[in-house]
């Protein structure tokens, strides 16, 4: 493994330097058909789950193949996906917000070749390398963010959730059946890098320790006043303590019964890790959007307070989820998203539809937006 | 495989893309090499991340060290630290750095330019890749120390691609698909999603930011990227003339010749076609009704929601006077709760060179939120903490009540003294000639 230069050299950092230039303009990167007819579309059409056909004025169509993906992609996988589009697309493609790949072609014909290629594609175990489905009304692809494989304040993973979870949401995924549109995301812990916040379904990793105090390493790791002000209940002061071997360090002091369990306060201190086996655990959400199609967006509601991390296939996330959805399914009328139906129908009865258990932990405390939460009306049903 | 995985190998089954069978597949052909790769970081990287990785399975928590601070000279963004907690069992990941790699505008590629970042990626980094990170950008899993450099270098030399923002700095800026294949895009998302990041590089790439922030650049109020939830500022096409119909086309839906919902609910047999009960029955504005064969819209009352152009896309169509609404101060819960965006402009001309959008609105809101923000405070935090009337008052912008849901419910108004006749000082002595003590 000999070291190869790129031509930086590090003596003279600015010699030669290119900065600021951006991303690649994205005219660049059009297909042609997209390129000539762009803001010149009449309108589209689902041909049948995972594939649109677009239609311009000039007349012409072009027709796309979306398909799934796990937003983990190696360069191996890239590589095919480039010789899928070199074949059958002229060596154009997109990806979609929702870690979808879309394959674009200029006439119907090219479709099925497309679609057969790229459904005959599966790992050697077996599961689908780019199975064609996520469009209209059933579950794309979810949105995720890193978990376990590369982050350091998770409370669970990402990766291993959404594919246990896909797994058993998958004939949604290849299909029309829903209601209305329904999308699935996950964040591994409440910073949400994917902000899970508006979703039909949100699978959200959630601590639910105080942090562990290093005292013996704090206030050489850590700026304490950061590490008081990050916390935004003042359950964080300062203290001094005695270690074992009779030295005195400056440190914190946690007040455990006002903790929120946020992480803020490791984001600012590694010296105050709050991850834990039992403590760790995924919180689910239900009812947002961000869609402002007949209603406004809305938040997700806390549905289910806590499960345990159940890797390497979380079974309990994915069985509520799956009742979720079937009872939405089952109930909603067309159109409806799933935060629309249990508004209409009741939160007491979405609870009782989907039994799940109301417990004090869905009562929102925390400060004014709390009481918003509230009922206040006799209006309620039995 | 240099490591056992059986909790890993259990995600291998089932239909849906594992991403285990991927990472196997990577690691095996970097271990067998076939294209004579001159590999600059360790070949069995791929094996030691899932050696990593199992090792959280079996432990429920995560074994990557917090933070860390590398980049490239000249720039606070771009590149974030990550070392594992374990390198004596997984030396191949002791450093094993992120960098985020800037996407083109709504993730168009050729594979021409796909293929010379997997080549650069492939030798001086693990091979491994997230199509894309939450904000956008391509994720670039895992390099040393040493490579960021080259990485860098390569990256601007090579291939004509910058770094994406992380950190306190401007995001990555992310769009929607918009008119290169839309027809409901009131506006060029990725032209004003470009226009921006590139008038903007500075602020991406040097952290001068109380904490992050992001633009997202949705054509219509469908809003496919969910600007109004995941970004501090939205830009959210719309238009303010009438809807086009075409009344034949309407007829056409309505006797079964054309699909409901451009076929989204072609799975199930939801019965004919009503559009009494399915389009205008569902208005939220009630603006909507037939008048004999005719198709009628209230325009004026119109808000609109788009779900009658989505249920019937080729009677109906967005109006020509069009541009776009900004909304402001969305976010996710840390720390003070979730946020969505507020609407500040009701509508502003979405033209290029956007000049008053970047100054009346975005230079002047970036100001205060410089000036005002606590460390990681959001713009939307900073909103509520000194109030919706100061970020007009910085803005220049006239209060409008589209602003809000309703006005406010107390009266506990901040008169100032200007706004009051007579003005705040007052002679006690001249009050006491009419009110004893």
């Amino acid at each position: 493994m000999a070291f190869i230069s790129s031509g930086y050299n590090p003596d003279k950092p600015m010699e030669n330097r290119i900065t600021d230039i951006g991303p690649r303009k994205y005219d660049e990167f059009y297909p042609p058909f997209i390129a000539k007819n762009k803001g010149k579309w009449l309108y589209h059409e689902y041909l049948k789950p995972g594939v649109l056909v677009h239609v311009a004025e000039s007349g012409d169509e072009v027709y796309t193949v979306r398909c799934g993906g796990a937003r983990l992609m190696s360069v191996t996988l890239i590589r095919e996906i480039c010789e899928i589009a070199d074949k059958h697309c002229g060596g154009y493609l997109r990806f979609t917000t929702r870690n979808n790949i879309e394959f674009m072609v200029d006439s119907k014909d090219k479709v099925q070749p497309l679609i057969d290629d790229l459904e005959s594609r599966k790992f050697d175990a077996g599961s689908f390398k780019f199975p064609v489905g996520g469009t209209g009304a059933g579950i794309s692809n979810p949105v995720h963010t890193q978990g376990w494989l590369h982050c350091h304040t998770p409370a669970t993973d990402a990766s291993g959730p959404v594919k246990a979870v896909m797994d058993v949401l998958f004939d949604e995924f290849k299909n029309h059946r829903m209601p209305a549109h329904l999308r699935v995301s996950l964040a591994c812990c409440l910073n949400m890098c994917g902000a899970v916040h508006c979703s039909d379904i949100a699978i959200l990793g959630y601590h639910r320790k105080p942090p562990i105090i290093d005292h013996e390493y704090l206030d050489k790791m850590c700026e304490i006043p950061l590490a008081i002000a990050s916390c935004p209940t003042a359950a964080i002061k300062p203290s001094k303590v005695e270690l074992p071997d009779g030295k005195k360090v400056n440190s914190v002091a946690i007040k455990n019964e006002r903790c929120m369990f946020c992480g803020n306060c490791y984001t600012m201190c590694p010296s105050l890790p709050l991850v834990d086996k039992e403590g760790d655990g995924i919180v689910l959400m239900a009812g947002g959007k961000v869609s402002n199609r007949i209603s406004a967006p809305k938040f997700s509601k806390v549905v289910v307070a806590f499960i345990p991390n159940e890797e390497p296939r979380w079974p309990t996330t994915c069985d509520v989820i799956k009742k979720m959805v079937d009872v939405y399914a089952a109930n909603a009328r067309k159109y409806e998203r799933l935060g629309e139906w249990a508004e209409r129908i009741g939160w007491e009865r979405f609870f009782e539809k989907c039994e799940l258990e109301f417990t004090h932990h869905l009562i929102d405390d925390f400060r004014d937006p709390a009481y918003f939460t509230w009922r206040q009306t006799t209006q309620f049903k039995f | 495989m240099k490591h056992e995985t059986p909790l890993l190998d259990q995600l291998e089954s089932g239909p849906w893309p594992s991403f285990v069978s991927d990472m196997k597949q990577e690691a095996e052909r970097r271990a067998k090499n076939p294209d004579n790769i001159e590999y600059q970081i360790p070949v069995d990287v791929v094996e030691d991340i899932m050696g990593l990785l199992e090792l959280s399975y079996v432990h429920g928590r995560t074994h990557w060290k917090h933070g860390g601070i590398v980049g490239v000279f000249g720039y606070g963004g771009g590149v974030i630290g990550r070392y594992c907690d374990q390198p004596e069992m997984f030396p191949g990941v002791a450093h094993f750095h992120t960098m985020r790699i800037a996407q083109p505008g709504a993730k168009f590629y050729t594979t021409e330019h796909l293929r010379n970042l997997c080549d650069l990626w492939d030798r001086r980094g693990s091979g491994l890749t997230n199509m894309h990170g939450s904000t956008g950008d391509i994720i670039f899993l895992g390099t040393t120390t040493k490579q960021i450099e080259e990485i860098f270098f390569e990256l601007t030399h090579n291939i004509g691609q910058d770094l994406g923002g992380s950190g306190s700095n401007l995001r990555t800026p992310a769009d929607c698909i918009g008119q290169a294949r839309c027809e409901y895009a009131c506006y060029d998302t990725q032209d004003l999603c470009y226009d921006l990041t590139m008038e903007y590089q500075d602020e991406l790439h040097r952290p001068a930011f109380p904490y992050k922030f992001k633009f997202k650049m949705d054509g219509c109020p469908n809003g496919c990227v969910a600007s109004i939830a995941r970004s501090d500022m939205a830009f959210i096409g719309t238009w303010r003339d009438d809807i086009k119909i075409d009344q034949e086309a309407v007829q056409a839906y309505i006797g079964g010749e054309f699909v409901p919902n451009a076929g989204a609910h072609s799975g199930r047999d939801w019965g004919a076609f009503d559009i009494q009960k399915e389009v205008i029955g569902l208005c939220p504005t009630e603006c909507m009704w037939m008048d004999g064969k005719e198709l009628k819209i209230d325009n004026k009352e119109c808000n609109r929601c788009m779900h009658c152009i989505n249920v019937m896309p080729r009677a109906l169509r967005i109006g020509d006077d069009r541009g776009l609404s900004v909304l402001v101060g969305g976010k996710a819960p840390i720390l003070d709760g979730a946020q969505l965006c507020t609407l500040i402009v009701p509508f502003v001309k979405a033209e290029s060179p956007y000049t008053e959008i970047k100054e009346n609105i975005i230079e002047p809101i970036w100001d205060w939120w410089m000036e005002e923000g606590k460390n990681r405070e959001r713009l939307g935090e900073l909103m509520k903490r000194q109030g919706m009337q100061k970020l007009l008052e910085v803005t220049g912008l006239e209060p409008d009540v589209r602003m809000v849901q309703e006005p406010r419910t107390n009266p506990y108004i901040f008169w100032k003294e200007e706004e009051v006749e007579g003005g705040w000082d007052r002679d006690i002595n001249e009050f006491r000639k009419y009110h004893q003590r």
